[in-house]
């Protein structure tokens, strides 16, 4: 397992991860995606976020990486105004974040080795100093066999799983997840809850979106509930 | 040893396999063109200066006879006196036969004998400390010769006005073919970050900076541009090399005559298209980022 507690003891006595008060989204000339959501994820906590398709998950989660901006209301993450950031200030609010895409998002043109690579070339690291921790990532995630192929030639499962390395491989402060498990199996599942389980331990802020509620109950983690684009119930 | 570091680092951007080739052949064909323009002005000023040069070493003079005097006589008198004029390296009455032989592609054979010449003197200027026209009239004045100098200030001042106006010209074709491959550049950015739309929205999401993409399709598009400005350089440069073996000093042309040195002037061709492919691209792809198309 080659995360290490990185800031592990900042995140669990400062400020809170994310803090959204009144926040609401929509898109020009449509409804409202999300109203008035007022939550705050705790440094170190572990909360997933369910509810039925459509009720604003994936827009959520798109709010809190800061690929959309609120229409309404203040977001903060890591204890600054990240609603309200400037362009230039908004890579180093991600790189504080690991994040699982549903739809992954992988570099097809990319060996897996290079995409779970990805965010420390981008941050500036050079090769030998993550070469080490990129392969034990992809050992771990069961990909070690196959660092050298591309995602066209991998399974839906070995892309969850390749995405999900990518996304902790810089050892974040928050881990946001889009349905992390829902193409690979049971126990492939339980494999991966277990792996944000441990970086949670670490100190790491994770929440999960997911429709799942089996999971997130099994997970003995705080469930967050939207519907119609608003929190209806297990605020944290 | 860690099996990932002996691996080649991938390029994070995809290549654009079908696009890429003609964007190459483009700008090759761009830096031929402006390496064209850039010899053709330099060998136009040579010329010009040159012929200016000579100009300006050289006077003419014609000289009308006393009476009781033959046109011949007043030639070389007239000779004579512009010879002993400081800033005179010799002065040479012109003959009959040399006159003629200036005006036989004018005029033919036929009606050359029967055609009446002008005496002419032909001076020969010092080319660091040249004699003035004023002086030179003033001596034949003083030796009691009429005459007319042409010190050929009005076909010097043609000269170098047509060398400046071609040199302009030449620029100014420089510029637009450098204004060419930058526009081609620029669009090439364009589609390339309209077709790696996803790709730049993970490379967001993963913490790269709008200066570290737009720094990507810098060095893509700063390469390429290098690579071709290379192959039009050399291509221009060849083309320069032909000239001068089959012309040799004087060029295949008087008006162009080409220099061994031409070929260093193309050498910086791949650096300046590389230079115009950096900064098109990073205006390019920092104005879209941050327009958020």
């Amino acid at each position: 397992m080659p995360v290490q507690p990185r800031r592990a003891a900042l995140t669990a006595s400062a400020t809170d991860t994310v803090r959204l008060s009144g926040v609401g989204f929509g898109y020009a000339d449509g409804p409202s995606v999300l109203r008035d959501i007022n939550l705050i994820l705790a440094a170190g906590s572990f909360h997933f976020l369910t509810g039925p398709s459509g009720a604003g998950k994936s827009t959520l989660l798109k709010l809190l990486t800061l690929a959309a901006r609120p229409t309404a209301g203040e977001l903060t993450l890591f204890g600054e105004d990240a609603g309200a950031a400037p362009r230039s200030a908004l890579p180093g609010f991600r790189r504080r974040m690991g994040v699982v895409f549903q739809d992954f998002r992988l570099l097809d043109h990319l060996s897996a080795f290079d995409n779970v690579a990805l965010p420390l070339r981008l941050a500036g690291a050079r090769r030998d100093s993550y070469a080490a921790d990129v392969e034990e990532m992809l050992d771990w995630v069961g990909l070690g066999e196959r660092t050298d192929d591309r995602p066209p030639t991998l399974s839906g499962g070995e892309k969850q799983r390749l995405a999900i390395a990518r996304a902790v491989v810089n050892r974040p402060d928050l881990i946001l997840a889009d349905e992390p498990t829902g193409s690979v199996d049971a126990a492939m599942g339980e494999r991966l809850l277990k792996l944000f389980q441990s970086l949670n331990r670490l100190g790491t802020t994770v929440l999960i979106a997911s429709h799942d509620e089996g999971l997130a109950a099994a997970s003995g983690a705080s469930v967050l509930r939207l519907e119609g684009g608003r929190l209806v119930g297990g605020m944290a | 040893m860690i099996p990932g570091l002996t691996r080649s680092r991938a390029a994070i951007l995809p290549r654009d396999g079908g696009g890429e080739p003609w964007l190459a052949a483009v700008i090759a064909v761009l830096c031929f063109l402006a390496c064209l323009s850039a010899v053709g002005a330099v060998s136009a000023d040579r010329a010009a200066h040159g012929w200016a040069r000579q100009l300006r070493a050289e006077a003419t003079v014609q000289v009308r006879p006393r009476v009781g005097e033959t046109g011949t006589e007043a030639a070389a008198r007239a000779a004579q006196t512009l010879a002993g004029v400081t800033g005179v390296e010799e002065a040479e009455a012109m003959d009959r036969q040399t006159a003629e032989a200036l005006l036989r592609p004018w005029v033919g054979d036929a009606v050359l004998p029967d055609l009446p010449l002008p005496h002419l003197v032909t001076v020969r200027l010092d080319r660091d400390a040249p004699a003035s026209a004023v002086s030179l009239s003033r001596a034949l004045a003083e030796a009691g010769v009429d005459a007319t100098v042409d010190d050929h200030s009005l076909w010097r001042g043609e000269v170098e006005r047509s060398a400046a106006l071609i040199t302009a010209l030449a620029v100014a074709a420089f510029l637009l073919t450098a204004g060419a491959a930058g526009a081609a550049i620029v669009y090439a950015t364009q589609a390339g970050m309209a077709a790696q739309r996803t790709i730049i929205e993970t490379l967001s999401l993963n913490g790269a900076s709008d200066g570290r993409i737009a720094g990507l399709y810098q060095a893509r598009y700063g390469l390429l541009a290098a690579g071709a400005g290379a192959a039009g350089a050399a291509a221009a440069m060849a083309l320069t090399a032909g000239l001068r073996f089959l012309g040799g000093a004087d060029g295949v042309t008087p008006a162009l005559p080409v220099a061994w040195s031409d070929l260093l002037m193309l050498s910086p061709c791949p650096l300046l298209a590389a230079t115009v492919a950096l900064v098109a691209a990073r205006i390019t792809a920092l104005a879209r980022l941050r327009g958020g198309r």
